[in-house]
């Protein structure tokens, strides 16, 4: 058995936490990406598109996020494609977090009165520029708080995919705390890390909240 | 090779998939009832006169906030044995599910609190009501009048996060999964079922909490 110093596991530990924030920074990404597609299908005009939206978004906020990291990890082999946890978490984290921040830029969409459409009609913008120069903007900008907020959910589901493999900051815990037989040490620390990781976050978000409000 | 999906296994599998979701719906029915207690309490810490108070319950918000609902499980289940406090993982798992639902419904109950007007107050005292009254008769019924969806929402996505309790071997949803994929070796097909297990539960979930809350809550006179 090898012998863990306090700062064998703390380095470890900070080792691992490289991959929770490049995670996050994947998934994050990703999940705006694909989330304004959900956003522009779930306020389109067309019925069929809006429903889909609805169903997407019911679908990723109605199950458990360890669920679908499970369905993807499995799924994706059974059609021919191999995949590693990493790819797996990034991908699932993606799909979910695309679904939640659609729905937060629904909200802001939804928020705007409804002079704002008829103002970007009335200069003869077409609807892609009518999205892009008026509504979208506005849009992002009164959602900016729950945005950040979202993203401290998203970091801490990260840890989720410790569950199908993917070495990250919880996985690494696990480890060395079945190592160490120091499991409160252990996830102490963890604890720790995972708070100064979020909690400026949500420092930032209730900062975005306050000046939205006093606006 | 093309894959063919098989669900064969599914006409055994209906009674431990039963089992598992009456688990996990009772898993999230004591931690609901309990996690509502705890945040009324919370909340009325939270906005208290007492700097103390405020201070150890806002600590314990922004603690559970900020870290994830694994870790507070594990840390639960895996570190307090060394302290000598030894769970059952059905008691470890409800302790960190009301645990971390405490801390997320304590600031939506304090939001609540804060929307209700403060002449509701200083009327209620104007009657001779104590304090206490004030605040049980008068505050909190309207206070959760209007915080109850994000608290039916919030219990929601507590339900969806317990799948995580798996991982301790509670014998809910996820983990009746894990033993069905491991005797099948149909591992997508298994959690496909039971993901849709999960979003039946959650639609059902909301209905009723909706349905409970109009007639309770919403529809009741202040």
């Amino acid at each position: 058995m090898m012998d863990f110093t306090f700062w064998d596991i703390l380095r470890n530990l900070l080792l691992a936490t490289r991959w929770t924030i490049l995670l996050s920074i994947v998934a994050f990404i990703g999940g705006g990406i694909v989330g304004m597609a959900i956003l522009l299908a779930r306020v389109s005009a067309r019925h069929w598109l809006r429903r889909f939206a609805e169903l997407y978004i019911g679908l990723f906020q109605g199950t458990p996020l360890l669920m679908q990291l499970f369905l993807v990890f499995f799924g994706l082999p059974l059609i021919g494609f191999r995949i590693e946890p990493w790819s797996a978490a990034a991908l699932a984290l993606t799909l979910c977090a695309s679904a939640y921040l659609a729905e937060i830029w629904r909200g802001g969409v939804e928020a705007l009165p409804k002079g704002q459409w008829d103002a970007a009609k009335s200069l003869g913008l077409h609807y892609p520029n009518q999205m892009r120069l008026v509504i979208l903007p506005q849009a992002f900008a009164i959602t900016r708080a729950p945005v950040v907020g979202y993203l401290v959910q998203l970091v801490k589901s990260t840890a989720l995919t410790s569950i199908i493999g993917f070495d990250e900051l919880m996985r690494t815990s696990n480890a060395i705390a079945n190592a160490t037989f120091e499991p409160l040490t252990v996830y102490g620390l963890v604890g720790l890390i995972y708070f100064v990781i979020c909690r400026p976050l949500t420092l930032y978000a209730r900062h975005l909240q306050l000046v939205g409000q006093a606006r | 090779m093309a894959y063919n999906l098989n669900f064969d296994w599914l006409s055994q599998a209906a009674e431990p998939i039963a089992r598992g979701a009456v688990a996990t719906v009772g898993l999230i029915a004591v931690t609901a009832v309990l996690g509502t207690a705890c945040s009324i309490l919370g909340a009325a810490a939270v906005r208290s006169r007492s700097p103390l108070l405020r201070r150890a319950v806002g600590s314990y918000v922004e603690l559970i906030r900020n870290t994830p609902f694994l870790l507070q499980l594990f840390f639960i289940f895996f570190g307090l044995p060394s302290l000598g406090l030894r769970l059952d993982p059905a008691i470890a798992a409800t302790l960190a599910m009301t645990i971390n639902l405490s801390a997320y419904g304590t600031e939506i109950v304090a939001a609540g609190l804060d929307a209700v007007p403060n002449g509701q107050k200083e009327a209620g005292r104007a009657l001779g009501l104590r304090s206490a009254q004030v605040f049980i008769k008068i505050v909190l019924p309207q206070a959760l009048k209007v915080i109850f969806p994000a608290l039916q929402s919030q219990i929601i996505i507590m339900m969806l996060e317990s799948a995580a309790v798996s991982q301790i071997s509670v014998r809910e949803l996820t983990y009746e999964a894990d033993m069905l994929q491991a005797r099948s070796f149909r591992a997508f097909e298994t959690y496909f079922i039971i993901t849709m297990v999960y979003l039946a539960l959650s639609f059902c979930l909301r209905r009723l909490l909706g349905f409970t809350g109009r007639k309770y809550l919403i529809g009741a006179a202040p």
